[in-house]
């Protein structure tokens, strides 16, 4: 039984801990939440430089041909401090995109400016608030061009490229495919969409006749994003893992500090049983994303049900820690001043990314059923 | 990151396999988890002790004891790697586990050689069942709160009180027990521990009946049972100290439940008609068989970090404190979802006409206990929170003051 990270991908853990604890603090991630930036320019620059961003591309196209479980150990550290960084965007979603659809060309075009952090990539399937499917998404292309609209697109302002899930026109599932396009060209118009949690940008683009290329064979995109969807969960699952233990090791902080009725509150079993229960949720999720990223690691044939669980326990975990450290805080906890609104925020964000709980629970049980048909 | 024994480990699983076969029959995999045996308890006795004979003859029964006391002096790992071979084969269990796992190892703490050279191998063998005395209707949770006392006779103790929730007793031959030597200091400081024959004059087994019907508990009365001073163990007046060896065993011992699970409540999904359709296509029962599949998915994940731990000998981290708070409650929420499932006729708890023969009527009922056995879910946060969080205990109004003047114990009966 060899359940754990290799000791090389536990030092790469502590490396970006230790970064991350001296480059993003929790004033370092307000600073984005009080501007209009899309995230931290230099954050995410001393990320790229120590290679992060290109940790699991192919050393062919200009990264360190690391994997899944590389990505892990980071996604995790930057959970813990909230970064304010299109990581997610960039790397689990684009650049796995093009990892499993696009061809040597368009991988070659694209992913060695993304391993070095040059240019940031995106995934853009939402379009509003009806969930993206092949019976709602409008987004349409042919021709060579692609015209729709698509919000909320996660670091939409800054990316400079992006793969897009629209309609190509075929029947039910065949309806979809994913194509790439440039965003830096004059069929694409884009501007801010304001979120529950600012430190990490969205726009609306609008594109009118822009042009862009399939990735992989028409009709295959609602395929193809289900698996980029279930990689991006398991490696989004070690950033809420990050942010759950952040909350809860904020919260007992707190509750070991505040004396109320001539003791402190961490004494109540009011809050010691509240903590004990973030602390049960997040070991959970902890357990259910490792097999997650030993799955993914090895592109096993279970990925969607390790997937699916994964972050459904990590959404809880992370949910029940952000909220309830707030909880844990009083009055303080919900001042604009104090630092568990980045939890609570990024929490929500991370729970809708890629869709809600009870869209992955949905998909989870399809796979039951599948896998346990009599 | 892989599931893979290392050699040494492959080499002594397949040893325990081949063993098993030999000795043992494989699971029917048709049977329903959780159905009751229709064998009496006696029955059942006496093959669960020719098994455990077996057992320990093979050096099986206790793998990580010392060889002298018959054990095979082999790592926690290995312990794991039989257990989950051995759960693979239809053997009798439920009589030893107390005895094996909490009283012969604070025997073997705190009994003199001649002691353990007398009682841990009969134990070990199954010729001799033990059971441990420490409940007490008004000390549960708060153990150390106990009445029960023991007075000094020339050369032995007197007992008398009572004890509760006795696993076992109407079959256990020996039994380990805490008392009350002096009630005038603070409770933790004035208790006595001894070990004693269940046939001593002066002892009372009565069964208690459960919700389920069941009797695997027993109230005991001790009435002037007089106990040699050579069954002391420990000095007079360090009782506690010597239940805590008993009950960090408990912990280990204690693990997650059993019984219908997420694979049984998906089957009764799929057979199951609701109003609208079939139970497995309405999206409430879908979202709750995923929070269960996913709790017993985390549950196993965290053993297997807990093995890894093992495997590369390490101590295991707080992780594995979590099994039993969460299967608690989720095997008796699941039980009662599923007869929920089953609409009207989800009350019949009857073997022929109930969906699985009753099993989750059986364990709705059953699990109301598994949540307060071996530490209730309370005490297993406040276990959390203490031991791994690190907070503060709360306030122990009681723990400077004589025993005999707390409200509700030791003055006023």
């Amino acid at each position: 039984m060899n359940f754990d990270f290799s000791d090389d991908q536990k030092m790469l853990k502590d490396q970006a801990r230790k970064f991350l604890a001296d480059k993003c603090s929790y004033d370092d991630v307000r600073t984005v939440l009080e501007s209009d930036d899309s995230h931290h320019d230099g954050v995410w620059n001393g990320l790229c430089e120590l290679g992060f961003a290109g940790a699991a591309i192919p050393e062919e196209f200009g990264g360190l041909g690391l994997g899944a479980l590389e990505l892990c150990v980071i996604a995790e550290e930057l959970g813990r401090v909230a970064a304010p960084v299109p990581f997610s965007s960039s790397i689990y979603m684009f650049a796995e995109a093009l990892k499993l659809g696009a061809s040597d060309a368009q991988k070659a075009a694209w992913l060695p400016q993304i391993a070095s952090g040059e240019i940031i990539g995106t995934l853009a399937t939402a379009e509003g608030t009806q969930a993206p499917s092949p019976r709602t998404v409008k987004a349409s292309f042919s021709g060579g061009t692609l015209n729709g609209r698509k919000l909320p697109v996660p670091d939409g302002e800054t990316a400079s490229v992006a793969v897009v899930l629209a309609n190509t026109g075929g029947a039910g599932e065949q309806a979809l495919s994913l194509v790439l396009v440039d965003l830096n060209q004059d069929g694409v118009t884009r501007s801010a969409v304001s979120t529950i949690d600012p430190t990490r940008g969205h726009a609306e683009i609008n594109f009118d006749n822009a042009a862009a290329e399939l990735i992989g064979d028409e009709g295959d995109g609602w395929a193809m994003l289900k698996r980029v969807e279930a990689g991006a969960a398991v490696l989004m699952a070690f950033e809420q893992v990050g942010g759950a233990q952040a909350a809860l090791d904020m919260a007992k902080e707190y509750a070991l500090d505040r004396y109320a009725f001539g003791r402190q509150i961490g004494s109540y079993q009011a809050i010691k049983h509240r903590l004990a229960d973030m602390y049960v949720k997040l070991e959970l999720a902890k357990s259910n994303a490792y097999y997650g990223a030993m799955i993914l690691s090895e592109d096993g044939a279970e990925l969607e049900l390790a997937a699916a669980s994964a972050r459904i326990s990590a959404t809880e975990a992370y949910r029940f820690a952000a909220q309830e450290c707030i909880q844990v805080h009083g009055g303080i906890g919900f001042t604009w001043e104090a630092n568990p609104q980045f939890h609570y925020r990024r929490s929500k964000l991370l729970a809708l990314a890629l869709g809600s709980a009870s869209r992955w629970k949905d998909r989870l049980v399809a796979e039951l059923e599948k896998s346990n048909v009599a | 990151m892989d599931f893979n024994d290392t050699p040494e480990e492959a080499k002594f699983r397949a040893e325990a396999r081949e063993w098993l076969s030999a000795n043992a029959k494989p699971k029917d995999p048709s049977k329903v988890k959780a159905s009751v045996s229709q064998k009496s308890e006696a029955e059942r006795l006496v093959r669960a002790k020719e098994w455990q004979a077996k057992k320990a003859e093979a050096g099986y029964a206790a793998i990580t004891w010392p060889t002298e006391y018959g054990g095979l002096g082999g790592t926690p790992i290995q312990s794991v790697i039989y257990s989950q071979e051995e759960s693979k084969f239809d053997v009798p269990g439920g009589f030893f586990e107390i005895g094996l796992g909490m009283c012969i190892p604070t025997m073997m703490k705190w009994a003199t050689k001649e002691q353990c050279d007398r009682y841990v191998k009969p134990a070990l063998f199954g010729e001799e069942i033990w059971c441990q005395l420490f409940s007490e209707p008004a000390a549960g949770s708060d153990v150390a709160g106990l009445r029960t006392k023991c007075e000094k006779d020339g050369d032995e103790w007197v007992i008398n009180g009572q004890k509760v929730w006795t696993s076992g007793a109407h079959f256990c031959d020996y039994g380990i027990i805490v008392t009350r030597s002096d009630p005038t200091v603070p409770k933790h400081k004035g208790l006595t521990f001894f070990f004693l024959d269940m046939k001593t004059p002066g002892i009372e087994i009565r069964p208690i009946k459960q919700i389920s019907g069941g009797s695997g508990f027993n109230e005991v009365f001790f009435n002037d049972v007089r106990v040699p001073d050579s069954q002391r163990l420990g000095d007079v007046g360090e009782g506690w100290k010597v239940s805590l060896t008993t009950l960090m065993n408990e912990r280990l011992a204690i693990g997650q439940g059993s019984g219908v699970d997420y694979e049984e409540l998906l089957k009764l999904a799929r057979e199951t008609e609701l109003e609208n359709g079939p139970a497995i296509k309405d999206s409430n029962v879908r979202e709750k068989l995923a929070d269960w599949y996913v709790q017993s998915q985390g549950l196993k994940y965290t053993k297997f970090r807990t093995l890894t731990a093992l495997s590369k000998g390490q101590v295991p981290g707080p992780e594995s404190s979590i099994g039993k708070i969460v299967s608690g409650p989720k095997m008796q929420d699941l039980a009662g979802f599923a007869m929920d499932i089953q609409g009207q006729g989800g009350v019949m708890q009857d073997t022929e006409e109930s969906s699985m023969a009753g099993a989750f009527q059986n364990q709705w009922i059953g699990a109301a206990g598994y949540r307060i056995a071996g530490g209730t879910d309370e005490i297993l946060r406040n276990i959390v929170s203490e031991q791994v969080l690190g907070l503060p205990q709360d306030i122990r109004v009681d723990k400077n003051v004589p025993f005999n003047e707390l409200p509700g114990a030791g003055s006023k009966k």
